[in-house]
């Protein structure tokens, strides 16, 4: 058959590196880099002594093994914990401030930051290393009384806003990741939909790790307000590097009565070369609130890089009616290894949840789906769906699942249902014998089995997760 | 067009056809017929260039090409076409963008201009009358949850599309009522063409009864053991295959 290799000369198109000079905080981690954060970022008290508060508990907790991925120990000590390209002034107030090496990136990854270059219905916030460096369209959100800005400035022009909602559902001390994210967090986006306005354009950050030797750690913040509703995505790459990098993110969602936020995740950090080399270690707890009745949260990732995959985007259905849904594809090539899942928390009554989770599996790597759905006495009349279905390409990767549902009254209902397959040759066969390649065949196929997923993405990223998916899974199956 | 030479084929240790020969010309219809187990389907496969069938011996000529040399998707880009016994389910794929990828590839192959959606919609739809299929069926996934008659008819269908010079039908006519099975004929029929080949792999002679073949040929034991008109189908439905073997 098909020889596999001859497929690997595509290489991870975003591997390079933007040459900057960074303002970057001494290696290591002590209170000492905290109050170099937190000065940096002019920060009132109040959030200096939130993350010292967070970095004591951190001290204190133990890195968690449970997750069925394999790892060398990761030194806290030997990595930096902040890095921004050097500027002039506090902060860019207009793109002619920013760097135009930084432009040039972005542009190159596709993201051009110039909103007449845009497409019309997209907001970017650029967070580039620890900081965000651009936030497009702010002007024309603040009309509907929107807040789309970079964390940092949200601490500075909407304090009781963050005060507010900050840790309230990822507190500090939450899990050693999220710990460690608090005390170290250097910027992100902040998100702010005013009661019954419906957000008119996508709202988008691009994540960009450019920075040697240096954790990203950002936060980002997003509340829907009464009657409001948004759809958020979030798009992520890194250089090529041999050393492995930490990205510890945290993501908070809130939304009140009837609120709805739709946070979509293309995920295409650095993976490692072949041999498991190099990567992002993608540790982030990402959870969402369903504060008030009727209220919904939508998460849908497609999660292809990342070396090691560590996230559990999850729900917690306090408002009765509330729903809460879940669309995951994780492919793993190669070394890559993932462990990944949701948590549906129901509290309210009424409350729904949907689960669907697509794993695809190639060559070595590892792939697991772990959810908890959880059913708690007071959330009568409940229900869950769950359907996990592995893909696997080749006999010496892996799929594993571990579902967890507990239900705990007698007029709710959860469903699960799980498949697993492996491409096989008879479907290859009988696509190649109506001409079809044997690249275009896979592709094809797998399309087809995330496509449950991929109709959930807003159309625009449906496009590129479909492309990054081929990318991919290149020579996987020979 | 195609002619096949003391073709010998194997699975695993276990040899299935030993010595076919066998000569197709534009335009003709042959029809293969024999017991369960005598290498029909084996036969269709190792032309289409299944990769677990292993040619130990023999030669196959296609246009003048040794067909054995071309890769699965190069005999399709260059023809040949193989209308499934048990075609496959593909989950998630339409079936309109499933047949666009085909045709399109097919196209690039041939230095044609690929088709947009519209034009090709608007060929497939034409296409679809002949084996009278409704809409409905250009956004259900490839095969899924399709009877046996709506699987036949959309191998048919594939072929129409697809527009080969050999086509080889293995079995198309099992699982049928007889309603599917008049239509799925007719289909066959109206594909007919003096520059079309056709070879129709069959166990009972009721499709015969349709489309009326040129050449009738009986495989038993991996090799074709007697060759015919059409009439030797009738005398296969009176006597069985067991007088063969006399």
């Amino acid at each position: 058959m098909t020889d596999p290799e001859s497929f690997l000369k595509k290489e991870y198109p975003y591997g390079f590196v933007t040459p900057i000079e960074s303002d970057t905080a001494p290696r290591g981690l002590n209170e000492d880099i905290i109050r170099f954060i937190s000065k940096k970022k002019n920060e009132p008290e109040f959030l200096f002594e939130w993350r010292l508060k967070a970095y004591r508990a951190w001290l204190k907790m133990k890195e968690p093994h449970w997750a069925n991925v394999e790892y060398p120990a990761i030194d806290y000590q030997d990595m930096i914990y902040y890095s921004a390209p050097k500027q002039k002034k506090d902060g860019p107030k207009s793109l002619e401030e920013v760097d135009q090496e930084i432009l040039r990136t972005y542009e190159k990854l596709g993201i051009p930051l110039e909103e007449q270059k845009r497409l019309a219905g997209v907001a970017v916030d650029a967070v580039f290393d620890s900081v965000s460096v651009a936030t497009t369209f702010k002007e024309k959100l603040k009309e509907f009384g929107i807040v789309f800005c970079s964390f940092s400035e949200a601490v500075q022009h909407h304090p009781d806003l963050v005060k507010k909602y900050l840790g309230l559902v990822v507190p500090p001390t939450d899990n050693f990741f999220a710990a460690l994210n608090a005390a170290v967090f250097s910027d992100g986006s902040f998100c702010y939909i005013p009661k019954g306005v419906r957000c008119p354009m996508e709202l988008s950050t691009y994540f960009r790790i450019n920075a040697a030797d240096t954790g990203q750690f950002e936060r980002t913040l997003i509340v829907a307000d009464e009657g409001s509703s948004v759809s958020y995505l979030e798009g992520c790459t890194a250089p090529i590097r041999d050393k492995n990098q930490l990205h510890a993110a945290v993501v908070e969602l809130v939304a009140h009565e009837r609120a709805q936020i739709k946070y979509s995740t293309v995920q295409n950090w650095y993976a490692g070369d072949k041999d498991g080399k190099g990567g992002i270690y993608n540790f982030v707890t990402k959870r969402g609130l369903c504060q008030g009745s009727h209220s919904k949260i939508s998460w849908t990732q497609v999660e292809t890089g990342s070396s090691i995959t560590w996230k559990y985007p999850s729900c917690i259905l306090k408002g009765d009616y509330s729903t809460g849904e879940f669309y995951s594809v994780a492919v793993v090539n190669n070394r890559q290894q993932a462990d990944t899942g949701t948590k549906m928390i129901h509290l309210g009554k009424n409350t729904k949840s949907t689960i669907i989770s697509k794993g695809i599996s190639a060559r070595f790597g590892k792939n697991t789906y772990r959810g908890l759905v959880r059913i708690t006495p007071g959330a009568k009349g409940s229900r869950n769906y769950t359907q996990c279905d592995s893909l696997l390409m080749g006999d010496q990767c892996a799929a594993d699942t571990f579902p967890s549902i507990e239900v705990n009254n007698r007029t709710s209902q959860a469903e699960h249902e799980a498949t697993t397959s492996k491409i096989n040759e008879d479907q290859l066969f009988y696509c190649k014998q109506r001409g079809m390649s044997e690249e275009n065949a896979i592709s094809m196929i797998v399309h087809g089995f995330c496509k449950e997923v991929f109709k959930n993405l807003p159309m625009e990223f449906a496009v590129e997760a479909s492309r990054l998916l081929g990318v991919s899974l290149e020579g996987s199956v020979g | 067009m195609l002619e096949i030479k003391n073709l010998h084929v194997s699975v695993g240790d276990v040899e299935i056809l030993k010595g076919i020969d066998l000569k197709v010309e534009g335009g003709e219809v042959h029809a293969v017929m024999g017991p369960n187990g005598s290498g029909k389907s084996t036969l269709t496969r190792v032309l289409a260039g299944h990769p677990a069938y292993v040619v130990t011996e023999g030669h196959v000529t296609y246009e003048g090409k040794n067909l054995l040399d071309l890769s699965v998707e190069d005999r399709a880009r260059q023809g040949v076409f193989l209308a499934f016994q048990y075609p496959i389910d593909i989950p998630g794929v339409n079936n309109a963008y499933f047949l666009k990828t085909a045709v399109n590839e097919i196209r690039k192959a041939k230095g044609l201009e690929e088709l947009d959606a519209m034009e090709f919609l608007e060929f497939l739809k034409e296409k679809m009358k002949i084996v009278e299929m409704d809409e409905g069926f250009l956004n259900r996934p490839v095969n899924e949850g399709f009877s046996g008659g709506e699987k036949k008819r959309n191998e048919i269908l594939q072929m129409a599309v697809l527009n080969p010079k050999l086509a080889i039908l293995d079995e198309t006519d099992s699982g049928l009522d007889i309603d599917a099975l008049k239509i799925v004929s007719e289909g066959v029929n109206r594909l007919r063409r003096p520059d079309r080949s056709i070879i129709l792999v069959t166990h009972y002679q009721r499709m015969l009864n349709y489309i009326t073949p040129d050449f009738v040929h009986v495989l038993m034991g991996g090799k074709i053991v007697k060759s015919g008109g059409k009439d030797l189908a009738l005398q296969l439905e009176a006597k069985g295959y067991e007088w063969m073997k006399d």
